[in-house]
């Protein structure tokens, strides 16, 4: 597809249906950020045999709400002796590329509304999952320049120990990546999905590649057992010591929204995206019409990212933080290898079969 | 005005833009930032041209790696215009009379290939990944091959000089 | 060397085998850890609502205690105040007058008594000391307060309610707890 179709020979009705989808997908992630902070205390807190959140509202369901107006209201501090522009755009910055991710997942199959067949992906660009690689590897500039303009030394080191961290662990990803891509032949990910429905998840022909990738996604979203660039009791914050208020809050919501669509991203890439387990979907939307299957392929997506972002908060109060050193040697050292292995038996793998040579 | 028209015209404004605030700018950090945003517009050309897979490498390798290793380096040098040397007249003058040669090479070579400038336009799917990837392994596989040696070659070294010389941390 | 206490444990340094170096089992097995925690019962009493039950040994914030007609039996003697280790108890003494028997069981009356709040270490010695049954730590604990003021609690605020006009609070600030049933044998 090309991608002159997409964005130079707009009609109207095509820009509408990209920005009510666009607006679906922000609001969507930025709801789900909202309560993935409910259900990280939620979940910490029942693993730690405690209550958690419960004041506001029944089951304290309305705590984000409260937490967000309590960031509003709270005072907007600038450091004297920091570059005021850098001090805004790192924060603005981490919530673009957050939310920039979500522009080439497949939330679910096509829909039919209005006389029209509306794709539940913005953009289906050939090179999808290059794209996330690509915004992926620029989430770290926020934090970078977020660090460097807020004149604070520990700042800066959890700006440096962020950059480290994410440029060490880009290699892996994109070497366990690669090796997914060899089987798929595809880089567009609605096509990946495609493939997944008719025959077995990726996670059953790339097990060790899941690996790899899940750890490296825990590594680029800064969640513990990764989070030495924000290391609270070292750091004060690290990054995001200097800043108050709604900054703050951009901070911890694109972490957030970051897992949201990691897991989404993991799920299509792995799991079979909006495939609903054990069911054949295209004859199920025979028989209940392409519009229902749609909704129960996006809520078959949603139970997935959500088991995933419980994985991402359970290992979270399960692993303690790495020690800077024993993050490097497993970056380099262990997964790198890893990887470059794992390419290298996939491509085997693959040439065996194309030659048809059996054993 | 057709709209790729204005999307080249704001690209392109806004890499020239940005690669003058490269040279202006007394903060290294905002060079290396307005540097990242040329990366940008250079991208959104090759978006223009339909070579996708290479607009996003270009920001995955320079936007996304080598910058954030450039700014890495400069801010922990901490570099800032009080610690920038004072550089005297001749090199100024130097600086200038080289620019304008590049310049002249520059325009010299474009308006040599002013014929051949309509070969590569808007619509065309050179730059996509699997004509780009057929052309790479088929007809440029030996030049490809080597430079990944060459690549492989400057990685070894690295690690040689980056490794800690092991007699040293006897005597220490 | 002969170790000091049993609890000594040995750090062993030895290799790690490869099971153990690829840390996965380990990971595996402290992630089940927290997860069976998830269906625990948590001990957490929700404050306001739900009330811890004090035990019985709780010492809480002192009160002056009246005897069943309503009078106050303290004597101002000093005792408590001699016996408070914080010297937290101030006391001013005077004379009953005539007409005042229903107030004061002796002729003897404490005009002002005051305990710093801040002081008192809550060591129930004042309670061992008195030998009239007058003072007494009761279930409950000091209030918060923005000033230091707030904490030195005058007669006012010690005196138990008087138990023939107000028996329900003076039965509640008594307490459910019986102290000393038998008495704590130096009353008279």
């Amino acid at each position: 597809m090309l991608i002159h179709t997409t964005f130079l020979v707009l009609d109207g009705a095509v820009l509408i249906e990209k920005l009510i989808l666009i607006v679906l997908v922000i609001t969507g992630s930025l709801v789900v950020a909202m309560y993935s902070t409910y259900a990280e205390r939620k979940v910490a807190a029942f693993m730690q045999d405690r209550i958690g959140p419960d004041r506001a509202g029944p089951f304290g369901i309305l705590q984000p709400l409260a937490d967000g107006v309590k960031l509003f209201f709270k005072e907007e501090i600038v450091p004297t002796f920091s570059s005021k522009f850098l001090f805004i755009l790192g924060p603005c910055l981490a919530m673009l590329t957050a939310m920039m991710v979500g522009a080439v997942i497949p939330w679910g199959d096509t829909i039919h509304v209005f006389g029209r067949n509306v794709s539940l992906q913005i953009a289906d660009i050939n090179i999808g999952i290059l794209y996330i690689f690509g915004v992926v590897s620029l989430g770290v500039y926020g934090i970078m320049i977020g660090g460097w303009a807020s004149n604070n030394k520990f700042s800066l080191l959890g700006a440096m120990r962020a950059a480290s961290q994410i440029i060490s662990y880009e290699l892996a990803m994109g070497i366990s990546i690669i090796a997914l891509l060899m089987f798929t032949g595809t880089l567009s990910l609605n096509e990946m999905v495609n493939q997944q429905k008719d025959h077995w998840w990726n996670i059953f022909r790339q097990p060790l590649g899941f690996l790899i990738f899940l750890v490296c996604a825990f590594a680029e979203t800064n969640r513990t057992p990764f989070d030495l660039p924000e290391a609270e009791n070292e750091l004060i914050g690290g990054y995001h010591s200097e800043y108050s208020s709604m900054k703050l809050g951009f901070y911890l919501f694109s972490e957030y929204i970051n897992m949201f669509l990691s897991s989404a991203v993991m799920v299509t890439l792995f799991f079979g995206g909006y495939d609903i387990p054990f069911v054949n979907d295209a004859h199920l939307g025979q028989s209940i019409g392409v519009n229902w299957l749609a909704l129960i392929e996006g809520a078959v997506l949603f139970a997935k990212i959500c088991c995933f972002i419980f994985l991402f908060m359970w290992v979270r109060w399960t692993v303690p933080r790495f020690r800077y050193d024993q993050l490097m040697n497993l970056g380099w050292k262990v997964l790198l290898p890893l990887s470059l292995l794992n390419m290298l038996v996939t491509g085997a793998l693959i040439l065996l079969k194309q030659n048809h040579w059996h054993f | 005005m057709e709209i790729t028209k204005i999307i080249f015209w704001f690209l392109t404004a806004l890499a020239l833009v940005a690669a003058i605030g490269v040279i202006s700018s007394k903060n290294p950090i905002y060079s290396v930032l307005w540097l990242i945003v040329v990366f940008f517009a250079i991208s959104g050309h090759y978006v223009l041209m339909n070579a996708q897979f290479l607009a996003i490498v270009n920001i995955i390798v320079y936007a996304g790696a080598i910058m954030v290793l450039f700014l890495f380096v400069v801010m922990l040098m901490n570099l800032n215009a009080d610690a920038e040397p004072i550089k005297n007249v001749y090199m100024k003058m130097a600086g200038v009379i080289s620019g304008l040669t590049l310049m002249i090479v520059f325009v010299a070579a474009l308006s040599a290939s002013e014929q051949h400038s309509t070969i590569i336009r808007p619509g065309t799917s050179v730059g996509l990944i699997e004509n780009l990837g057929r052309a790479l392994f088929n007809k440029y596989v030996v030049p490809f091959e080597i430079s990944s040696v060459l690549f492989l070659s400057a990685m070894v070294g690295a690690v040689v000089i980056g490794k800690k010389d092991p007699i040293k941390r006897i005597n220490e | 060397m002969e170790p000091l206490t049993n609890r000594i444990e040995h750090v062993s340094r030895k290799q790690m085998s490869f099971w153990e170096k690829i840390y996965l089992p380990a990971v595996l097995k402290g992630m089940g850890i927290t997860f069976r925690h998830m269906f625990k019962k948590p001990p957490t009493i929700k404050y306001p609502e739900k009330k811890r039950v004090f035990s019985p040994v709780f010492r809480g914030l002192q009160i002056l205690n009246r005897d069943a007609e309503g009078r106050e039996n303290c004597t101002a003697c000093g005792l408590c105040a001699v016996a408070c280790p914080a010297e937290a108890i101030t006391m001013e003494a005077a004379e009953r007058k005539a007409g005042e028997e229903h107030l004061y069981r002796e002729e003897k009356y404490a005009a002002k008594y005051e305990i710093n709040m801040l002081r008192c270490i809550f060591c129930g010695l004042c309670e061992e000391a008195c030998p009239k049954d007058a003072v007494y730590l009761s279930e409950t604990v000091a209030q918060a307060n923005f000033a230091r003021k707030g904490f030195i609690y005058g007669k006012e605020d010690l005196l138990i309610p008087h138990p023939l006009k107000d028996p329900e609070a003076f039965a509640k600030a008594k307490g459910s707890r019986i102290k000393h049933p038998e008495g704590h044998g130096n009353e008279h």
